[in-house]
């Protein structure tokens, strides 16, 4: 049950890094009033913001370009779009994309 | 957002949807795709080499699924403290926009509530809150709570879990437990553009998203390529909308 220094410093230093940009719009902009194009544009941040995670986690491996032939995120991605749109399960599609990866990499790798 | 200009009789019939109780009753169809991902969380955090109890200040303390998942890995991986504290700020840079996105349903509240709703903003919290507003306009202080804490809760439980079973458990990609992340975005990306039904556009946006995470992170790094291209992909939707 121990936690070591360096580790606590790397906790701490990165909770302070996210605590900020979570709280600080929120506490300034019930300040300020935003312009109608402002509120438009935040309105397409939500999409934005998934479908760049998604593409960041299924086509880069470490920063470099996943190559299609050996892309086993991308094959255990089709299922889960599926199950998502069939289903509106969170959790179905969570357990469908585990099951496939698992199974993908099973036979292939 | 003041409640005086909306009509008696809407007011009466949201009361009873903004109450405490019902932001956790509306964390629960989420609870259990979190709760598999914090596991995933725990077991990988556990198998890089952290003890139960970092594990535990860490899922508390940052409360972030994916930068727990980078952290883990670049801990197992012997990074440096500030490549790995520098890392998580451009991964959770993100919620300064999804904080400035539930701004307007807070406006009338002074900073320090604010700041409490904030400090346990999470993509998933942001996703239910934000199909809520969608579905009766406006949200309170008080479900807005409800649903926080149960998340966080959910996902404390989930990361110990995952912690302990870590023990057993020596290699988590085999079991394809990181993937546990990719498809819980997928799940969200998915409800969401359901429930806001504009699919040409928003999956306009969301093509863009993808093309310029991947073209940015190959030329620039990947530490810019989610934020720079939520940035583009954001500004596309709105000048798409201008000109319909």
């Amino acid at each position: 049950m121990e936690v070591r220094w360096d580790i606590l410093l790397i906790i701490l230093g990165a909770a302070l890094v996210t605590f900020v940009p979570r709280v600080l719009p929120l506490m300034l902009l019930s300040r300020i009033a935003l312009p109608e194009w402002g509120v438009r544009w935040l309105n397409h941040v939500p999409i934005a913001v998934m479908a760049a995670l998604i593409g960041q986690e299924i086509f880069l491996r470490d920063g470099k370009w996943s190559p299609f032939t050996s892309n086993i995120e991308l094959l255990a991605a089709l299922p889960s779009f599926l199950v998502a749109i069939k289903t509106r399960s969170l959790l179905g599609t969570v357990i469908v994309g585990i099951v496939t990866v698992m199974a993908l990499r099973f036979w292939f790798i | 957002m003041s409640q005086e200009h909306i009509p008696m009789e809407t007011l009466a019939a949201t009361r009873g949807d903004d109450t405490f109780l019902k932001g956790v009753k509306d964390c629960i169809p989420t609870l259990l795709g979190y709760l598999s991902i914090g596991f995933a969380a725990g077991v990988v955090e556990k198998t890089a080499g952290l003890s139960i109890a970092e594990i535990a200040l860490l899922s508390l303390v940052l409360y972030a699924g994916s930068a727990q998942f980078i952290a883990a890995g670049m801990i197992a991986a012997g990074g440096s403290a500030s490549a790995i504290i520098i890392t998580i700020f451009f991964i959770n840079l993100r919620h300064i926009l999804l904080s400035a996105a539930l701004s307007p349903f807070f406006r009338h509240l002074p900073p320090f509530r604010n700041m409490l709703i904030g400090s346990l903003l999470t993509d998933e919290t942001f996703g239910v809150a934000i199909n809520e507003t969608a579905r009766r306009k406006q949200i309170s202080e008080r479900w807005m709570h409800g649903l926080n804490i149960t998340a966080y809760l959910n996902w404390f439980v989930a990361n110990l879990a995952g912690a302990y079973f870590g023990q057993w458990i020596a290699n988590p990609e085999k079991y394809g437990l990181d993937f546990a992340l990719p498809a819980m975005f997928i799940g969200l990306l998915v409800l969401s553009m359901i429930s806001r039904n504009r699919f040409v556009r928003d999956g306009v946006v969301a093509l863009s998203a993808v093309i310029l995470t991947v073209a940015i992170s190959l030329v620039f790094g990947s530490n810019l390529g989610v934020i720079a291209a939520t940035l583009i992909a954001a500004t596309i939707g709105m000048v798409l909308e201008r000109w319909k």
